[in-house]
């Protein structure tokens, strides 16, 4: 138990030594949370149409209500506490970006070790596949697949985990190429262990390292991916608001001076990417034996 | 190297053939290609007419040499809203969009490689940890977000630059650009800013990245120990050496500005051809959108061609590894 323990410990250490680091790693946690509890913190249910005040509209932030509270975050065209909308947009942002990534991990780390344990022809035809997507930038594949696919949240999905499983499956592959070669996995070899056990109890795990960085850095990527979806109206459904349609609806009263409606959705959003990039940033330096100081 | 240039050239063909089909299959065989390709604001007999003269009535392998035929003689439909080629509408709105990355891409590159130096050559200085958070940050924003708050803080409150629009254009051996006349550089420059951040912050780790391997290497060693300035060292032993990986993204990335300048032109309402495509989206202009895609499939092709052929020029060892292989 307690040598499965210490890398964690080691790398729950390190975190401690970098401030920068520490700072991401709480950040998240609090979004995380502030997320997850959405409807228990924010102080209304922005889509509870019975809550919402038409005279509260576009207040800027620090206002008091109707009903005598305080719009801390200022409220959008329909009166709606850009707070409790953020709250809630968070939750749609978090769950698609995060959804999305582990549907592309499950699928990229499946493909990606075949390719590395079978060889040959498997190997050629998964990696030219992904070398031929790779070569087109995400955003204009994730377009592509909206524009002919059309809207809705699992369309969505579909796209980012289109544009991502490549990543997963090239990391996965190349770190499989090189621990293949290593001795226990001649030995678990010899001892006519099943391939399908070999693969996933013994190459999976010594493969993860890397796929942590990438699939740190690529929750990130889903996220900022699927609110400049939304932002430009091919992403969510207006039935769920994530932070990058809270951006797009205040779009249109910002040059009127009205910043709040687009400024704070999208300082959640910074600080969320912002924080899971600084995690990844330092998983990255961690786990690289290269730069080991 | 003559070998080396055919057989990627090749390959490239063969790429661009397997994107064709996908093309094909996304427009035609997915959905109903009458709904996909006809105005659906024709009626009965205005569809059947189109049918017949699209040939939709004929085997699908006729109708995708159809398709090709068609798009090698640069003929990839009409729009149904402007009701002028789509090919055409694509290319008269491309010299914008190139002349937006490649503003951006000066920006990173003119900045993100001395910053990148900096903070690679004092790592653990204060100026190396701020370029470093400062390109932590770059690689967080949301460009679209960026985009907004730019207009918000230049536009709206300073009121020092226009929000939207390309302003006055002079041709140039014939091609409209924005950047001969004042009024045209301050319509550029926001736009181009908000494009590079994110390829600033790219430029500066990989160069960062770069330095730091290559201060460890051999080489560096040994021209110290011949006693070499350092302004030497770096300028022509280091730089010399990081440029290849350099040179390469920026090639690569070249085609990524393209694609992301489909968000910036739609938020500075840049005339170029990723604002036609949101706005072709939006109205279900399909031959547009399929014009497009075809168009940016062959453009990155040709990058990824270009930038395979320099890379094996600048270093020898892939052209010989591709050689043996």
């Amino acid at each position: 138990m307690a040598s499965e323990e210490a890398p964690l410990r080691r790398i729950a250490g390190d975190f401690l030594v970098s401030p920068l680091a520490a700072f991401g790693l709480t950040l998240l946690a609090v979004i995380a949370v502030a997320a997850l509890c959405a409807p228990l913190i924010s102080p209304q249910n922005p889509y509870d149409l019975a809550q919402l005040d038409i005279m509260d509209a576009r207040l800027p932030p620090g206002s008091k209500s109707a009903a005598g509270w305080t719009f801390w975050l200022g409220t959008d065209d329909q009166g709606r506490d850009m707070l409790s909308a953020i709250l809630y947009g968070l939750r749609i942002s978090l769950s698609v970006g995060v959804t999305s990534t582990l549907a592309a991990l499950a699928i990229g780390l499946t493909l990606g070790l075949a390719a590395a344990y079978f060889g040959g022809r498997t190997d050629a035809l998964v990696m030219r596949f992904a070398d031929i997507q790779l070569s087109f930038p995400a955003i204009l594949i994730a377009l592509i697949l909206l524009a002919v696919l059309g809207q809705g949240t699992l369309k969505i999905i579909t796209a980012l985990v289109t544009v991502q499983w490549a990543y997963y499956a090239r990391t996965v592959r190349s770190a499989a190429l090189v621990e293949k070669r290593k001795e226990y996995i001649e030995a678990a070899r010899c001892l006519a262990l099943p391939p399908l056990r070999i693969a996933l109890r013994h190459l999976l795990p010594n493969c993860l390292p890397p796929i942590m960085v990438v699939a740190t850095v690529q929750v990130a990527a889903a996220i900022t991916l699927e609110a400049t979806l939304s932002f430009l109206g091919l992403g969510l459904p207006i039935t769920e608001p994530s932070l990058g349609l809270l951006i797009a609806n205040g779009y249109q009263y910002l040059l009127s001076g009205k910043y709040w409606i687009s400024f704070f959705p999208g300082l959640a959003l910074l600080a969320t990417i912002l924080s899971i990039n600084l995690v990844a940033d330092h998983l990255r330096d961690v786990l690289n034996p290269r730069l080991q100081r | 190297m003559l070998l080396f240039v055919i057989r990627r050239s090749l390959q490239a063909l063969l790429v661009l053939f397997v994107m064709s089909l996908l093309v094909f299959a996304g427009v035609y065989a997915i959905g109903n290609p009458v709904d996909i390709l006809i105005n659906p604001q024709a009626d009965q007999l205005e569809r059947e007419h189109a049918i017949a003269a699209l040939g939709l009535d004929k085997p699908l392998w006729t109708q995708y040499f159809a398709f090709l035929s068609g798009a090698l003689h640069g003929d990839l439909g009409r729009s149904f809203v402007h009701g002028t080629s789509a090919l055409g509408l694509i290319l008269e709105r491309m010299p914008a969009t190139l002349e937006l990355a490649l503003a951006a891409m000066l920006i990173a590159v003119a900045l993100g490689i001395p910053l990148g130096l900096w903070a690679g050559l004092r790592p653990h200085g204060a100026a190396g940890h701020t370029i470093m958070a400062g390109s932590i940050l770059g690689f967080s924003l949301p460009t679209f977000w960026v985009g907004l708050m730019l207009i918000m803080v230049f536009s709206v409150m300073l009121g020092w630059l226009p929000a939207s629009g390309r302003g006055p254009t002079r041709l140039l051996l014939g091609v409209p650009v924005s950047f001969l006349s004042l009024e045209g550089w301050r319509h550029l420059i926001l736009p181009a800013t908000n494009l590079a951040l994110f390829k600033l912050a790219l430029l500066i780790r990989l160069t960062r990245a770069g330095t730091r391997e290559a201060l460890l290497q051999d080489y560096v060693k040994f021209a110290r120990a011949k006693g070499l300035s350092n302004a030497r060292i770096i300028g022509v032993h280091v730089l010399r050496n990081i440029m290849i990986p350099i040179v390469t993204v920026i090639g690569l990335e070249f085609g990524s500005v393209i694609a992301f300048a489909i968000v910036t032109e739609t938020i500075f309402a840049w005339p170029g051809m990723g604002k036609l495509l949101i706005d072709s989206i939006n109205l279900l202009d399909r031959p547009i959108i399929v014009a497009y895609l075809l168009v940016t499939v062959l453009m990155f092709i040709v990058i990824n061609l270009a930038v395979d052929i320099l890379y094996s020029a600048l270093d020898p060892r892939v052209r010989l590894a591709e050689a043996k292989a």
